[in-house]
């Protein structure tokens, strides 16, 4: 293994682990689900490596459970997890350089690994393509183990882990400082917040994710005359 | 087991799907073509715009009717930010913010 290849696992391992501690009381969590209706953890393991996505597979339990139409299954699946359009948006370009590994890494695009894959800041000994094929590796490592894991040990934890979710919480705000204050405007944010906390209100915190993204990409469109030359240096290599 | 192993398997096969295929969909609308420009500041602008909605969406249970219900969160929203601004040291941020959480709910609230 070169030493790029090294340095680059390195980085991502370290970029890794606070969301280890992020996954560890959710994948536990849905391999106890898992368990309690019935299924071992090679079938929890299963789920979580070829779905991996965390809201979708706590609402597969009620799938297992209900027996539910495939149809319905479907429509779910897609419904809850639509955000996931927006993501693919910013890495057309990077990925094409990227060979049959694109398909990896875009299977492995949760709200995690795009946080990540968003927060990577260019480096000298680094691999850019590496660190994210690591990196989503890694992630998609831990939240399997942990799935197996919780259906494995059951309810039995030696210590009371209730917060402990708030990990994940804690990341995206960490990253998104991190992104205020790399980028010369903060309006983005404040326009999803914003859309955000109106959809909340119209939708209820159930269903605002869809509308409030949907909203907040109207917004940017319409303010693309301001905010473009604010976000994009002059010269275009 | 609450369904047979091939019924299973159909559920799980289609979540894994339909995961994959909206993971998907802005890479093959767009497949080898150039990128539009709209498409493309769209790109550069949206991380921050998405990462802003995912903190929202992790404190959207946040209920102002009680203290509990909306102390913990903020309180720990606050610490994390703090940590981070005076450090910027993720893991440190991300195991402070959560430590102090914890300590809330757990003991205080």
């Amino acid at each position: 293994m070169s030493e790029t290849l090294r340095s680059s696992f390195r980085y991502a391992f370290q970029r890794s682990l606070p969301i280890l501690i992020g996954f560890f009381p959710l994948g536990i969590a849905f391999g106890i689900l898992m368990r309690k209706i019935g299924y071992h953890f090679l079938w929890a393991a299963l789920t979580s490596l070829t779905v991996y996505a965390g809201s979708l597979q706590f609402l597969m339990i009620s799938f297992f459970e209900e027996g539910t139409a495939l149809f319905t299954v479907i429509i779910m699946a897609l419904l809850l997890n639509s955000r996931h359009i927006f993501y693919g948006i910013s890495f057309i370009e990077k990925f094409r350089a990227y060979g049959k590994w694109k398909y990896f890494l875009i299977y492995g695009m949760s709200d995690e690994s795009y946080t990540l894959l968003c927060s990577y800041k260019e480096q000298e000994d680094l691999d850019e393509k590496w660190v994210h094929i690591f990196s989503t590796a890694l992630l998609i490592f831990y939240w399997s183990g942990f799935s197996a894991l919780g259906a494995f040990v059951g309810t039995w934890i030696p210590f009371d882990t209730t917060g402990i979710d708030f990990a994940l919480t804690a990341l995206f705000t960490v990253i998104f400082i991190e992104q205020l204050k790399d980028s010369k405007t903060s309006l983005p944010g404040i326009i999803a917040i914003a859309s955000s906390i109106l959809c909340i209100f119209l939708f209820g915190p159930g269903n605002f994710l869809l509308p409030s993204l949907s909203l907040t990409v109207i917004i940017l469109v319409l303010l693309r005359l301001p905010l473009e030359p604010i976000i994009t240096p002059k010269e275009e290599s | 087991m609450p369904l047979s192993a091939p019924q299973t398997l159909m559920i799980i096969g289609a979540c894994a799907l339909c995961t994959f295929s909206e993971r998907l969909l802005p890479f093959v609308i767009f497949g080898e073509r150039p990128v539009p420009p709209l498409i493309r500041y769209l790109g550069s602008i949206l991380p921050m715009a998405v990462i802003a909605t995912l903190v929202v969406y992790c404190l959207r249970h946040i209920d102002f009717g009680t203290v509990s219900g909306y102390a913990p969160e903020l309180l720990a929203t606050a610490v994390t930010a703090a940590l981070h601004l005076a450090k910027r040291n993720t893991l440190l941020s991300v195991v402070g913010g959560t430590a102090c959480y914890m300590v809330l709910v757990q003991l205080v609230f």
